[in-house]
């Protein structure tokens, strides 16, 4: 599939840029990039993304795993500046409305009611429930948390458990994101290994080599990841079965690398300062790695950037249908997994908001993709519209 | 020459075959234990008698204490006869569950197909006329959300709209009393009424592609100097448009038909599971999860063949609107 473009490079910001004969291409291409954005929005997300991911536990005001048989399905609270109530008193802080439990009588179903009485105070910095860092480094206080160490609070709602959605969102972000990088790491040593030995040594290799890349892609995807994981033994630690999804994945992804990396190989190949090179009696691996490699840089990174959605969603499919990762690991697809049936989806739509979280995450990795593809070639002179 | 690459092209395409179906059984074998074992396990679990010596017939006849070759040539010359094996949790034939459902989504696939192809054109061409335009930009949008939105999550949400909002249930293919009838006209025109949404759920991902490439082969052609040519000659815009320009930018999606269509066929497994349809995914994924293998292995193989034909189907075609290929 040939990923769309942004079209958001403005024409006249050519004649902007300084001192384009002496600049690096680095430096080019980073000024090309700036044009786009589109595309500069999306970097901002996902390193937000990214940073989410890496201080889950610190941003997250609950632990993911703490149920609350008292709160299941407890709607989304909204954070509030004042207020003004009989038991609390009024005043000026960071609060949520807090929500009492109310029995129909009749059909025994659960509502919950704002209670004007209560509001649940938030505090940044305050002590939570403890937890290490990275698994490592004993911590207790959060970025925000409930101010009375008891109190719970749901910015994005709770699950069937009563466990706050918000932080589990933030949780299954750093497996989400991370498994997209991971896989795309794998895939992006099978594709560059292949793809170059391909491109570089060309003849019957390259032949064999893609019939192989062909049989791969020929392969319809989805059903071959379903078999694949179904065949992974159910007993298998959640961390080695984040592995072996990943690997699953990239076994799948890394043609389209391998057929970049091909292409530009080729291309290469035959240029002068390459050819320069060999006839001056550099090593085939020092022209791979010193002069070609270089080269090819930009577009693998941008190849890689349009990848890794492709692995979220996967991913998230996977998960989705039960075949990819399991609880208690949280991914945003696990996460989804509650939203299976109509009946929980129509009690407690917040349970949507993993899947706006995949949203957001690919489409602002397409956009930053498309840019990094576009800025890739800064001695272009038109920019591929 | 033509003739020359078409029968070079299927020669190509047998060890590919042979090489899918080698996956294909692979994926079967891979789960630990054999599946008399688990065939053992749904029996004793739905509180049948265990037949130790029908077990025993069961390994004879696939050779299961015989190596992975033996077994894979064993299975292998039976689908070629037809014989699929049997499903355990069907307690049938294999070959008596699998073609109706491939029948559906193969009508689904063919649905989509068309759909994507009706709305993805004309907006690509419009967008590319009205190149930064608000509307360019609207579609544009739209289209970035269709590419990021898994099929499955638009299912949902499309179910929850329709069940809180419409009070309707939208899942399945057929209403209730059609479900197991045979097939009728009224039966038909019932498959129609529902299959609309599953058919724009699962083309709303591929319009969006579809329309981003015919917008960007469009804009590469409408620069060419021929356009200009026509223009100056006093050519009407829409005649010019549509006799040059746009029939060489629908070049790629004629050579792409073969490769789109398998590809949806098996692109729609997790939406049809959501939306409950009678179609080869939901079987697929729950032979897949009791570990029914022979069925599983049946569908993955035919999606696998299916997918290589396509394959070929496209590299011909392509031969046919590129001569250039033929001498590569």
């Amino acid at each position: 599939m040939t990923a769309p473009d942004t079209n958001t490079a403005l024409p006249e910001a050519a004649t902007e840029i300084p001192d384009v004969e002496h600049s690096s291409q680095w430096k080019l291409m980073w000024w090309a990039f700036r044009r786009h954005r589109v595309a500069v929005i999306g970097g901002v997300i996902v390193l937000t993304l990214y940073f989410v991911a890496a201080f889950a536990e610190f941003l997250a005001p609950f632990a993911p795993q703490s149920t609350s048989s008292q709160n299941v399905y407890h709607p989304p609270q909204m954070p509030r500046l004042f207020y003004d109530t009989t038991y609390d008193g009024s005043g000026f802080g960071l609060h949520v409305r807090a929500f009492s439990r109310e029995r129909d009588p009749f059909t025994l179903q659960t509502t919950y009611v704002p209670d004007p009485d209560r509001v649940i105070f938030i505090s940044f910095f305050a002590k939570g429930t403890p937890y290490r860092l990275w698994g490592l480094i004993p911590m207790e206080r959060r970025l925000f948390t409930a101010s009375n160490p008891g109190d719970r609070f749901y910015l994005f709602g709770a699950d069937r458990l009563g466990r706050d959605m918000y932080s589990r969102v933030i949780f299954g972000t750093r497996v989400s994101m991370t498994i997209g990088l991971v896989g795309v790491a794998l895939a992006l040593i099978l594709g560059v290994t292949l793809g170059g030995i391909s491109g570089y040594l060309g003849g019957v290799t390259d032949a064999v080599i893609q019939r192989f890349v062909e049989l791969v892609l020929a392969l319809p995807t989805i059903p071959i990841w379903l078999g694949l994981s179904a065949a992974l033994p159910q007993d298998w630690s959640p961390l080695t079965r984040y592995f072996a999804i990943t690997a699953i994945l990239s076994l799948v992804g890394w043609t389209e690398l391998a057929r970049v990396v091909r292409g530009r190989f080729l291309a290469l190949r035959n240029e002068d300062f390459v050819i320069a090179a060999r006839l001056d009696g550099a090593t085939r691996r020092r022209v791979i790695l010193r002069h070609m490699a270089p080269s090819m840089a930009s577009h693998i990174i941008a190849s890689v950037t349009l990848a890794i959605p492709l692995m979220i969603i996967a991913e998230t499919s996977l998960s989705f249908l039960g075949l990819g990762l399991q609880p208690p690991m949280v991914s945003w697809g696990v996460l989804l997994r509650e939203a299976q049936n109509v009946q929980s989806i129509s009690q407690a739509p917040w349970l949507f908001i993993p899947g706006a979280a995949v949203v957001l995450g690919v489409l602002s990795l397409n956009f930053l993709g498309d840019g990094i593809r576009d800025a890739a070639d800064p001695y272009s002179e038109v920019q591929t519209s | 020459m033509l003739l020359g690459y078409i029968f070079w092209r299927l020669v190509w395409s047998v060890p590919f075959f042979f090489a899918a179906s080698l996956i294909a059984f692979a994926l079967i074998q891979a789960p630990p234990g054999d599946f008399v074992t688990s065939f053992a396990a749904t029996l004793a679990q739905s509180g049948d008698v265990v037949d130790e010596q029908r077990l025993e017939a069961l390994r004879e006849r696939y050779g299961l204490d015989r190596p992975f070759l033996t077994q894979y040539l064993l299975w292998i010359s039976g689908v070629m006869r037809g014989d699929f094996g049997i499903s355990f949790e069907w307690q049938q034939p294999v070959s008596q569950l699998i073609w109706e459902r491939m029948g559906l989504s193969v009508a689904l696939a063919l649905g989509t197909l068309m759909f994507t192809w009706a709305v993805a054109l004309p907006l690509g061409i419009y967008s590319a006329v009205r190149k930064y335009t608000v509307s360019d930009y609207v579609l544009t949008t739209v289209g970035f959300f269709g590419l990021a939105m898994p099929n499955f999550l638009l299912a949902l949400v499309m179910m929850y709209v329709a069940v809180v909002f419409f009070g309707a249930d939208v899942s399945g293919l057929f209403s209730e009393e059609y479900q197991r009838a045979p097939w009728s006209w009224a039966k038909f025109v019932d498959l129609l009424k529902h299959i609309w949404l599953p058919i724009a759920i699962l083309g709303l991902s591929s319009t969006a592609s579809l329309m981003r490439i015919m917008r960007a082969n469009l804009l590469d052609e409408l620069n060419k100097p021929y356009v200009t040519t026509a223009r100056a000659k006093g050519v009407s815009e829409f005649r010019l448009l549509m006799k040059y320009p746009v029939r060489i930018a629908l070049n790629p999606f004629v050579s792409t038909i073969g490769w789109a269509f398998p590809q949806l066929i098996s692109g729609a497994v997790i939406t049809a599971f959501v939306l409950s349809l009678p179609t080869a995914g939901p079987l697929l994924l729950q032979a897949l999860l009791s570990q029914d293998m022979f069925l599983a292995g049946a569908f993955i193989l035919l999606l696998c063949c299916l997918s290589i034909i396509g394959m070929l189907v496209s590299d011909i075609l392509l031969a046919f609107v590129d001569p250039r290929i033929r001498y590569r």
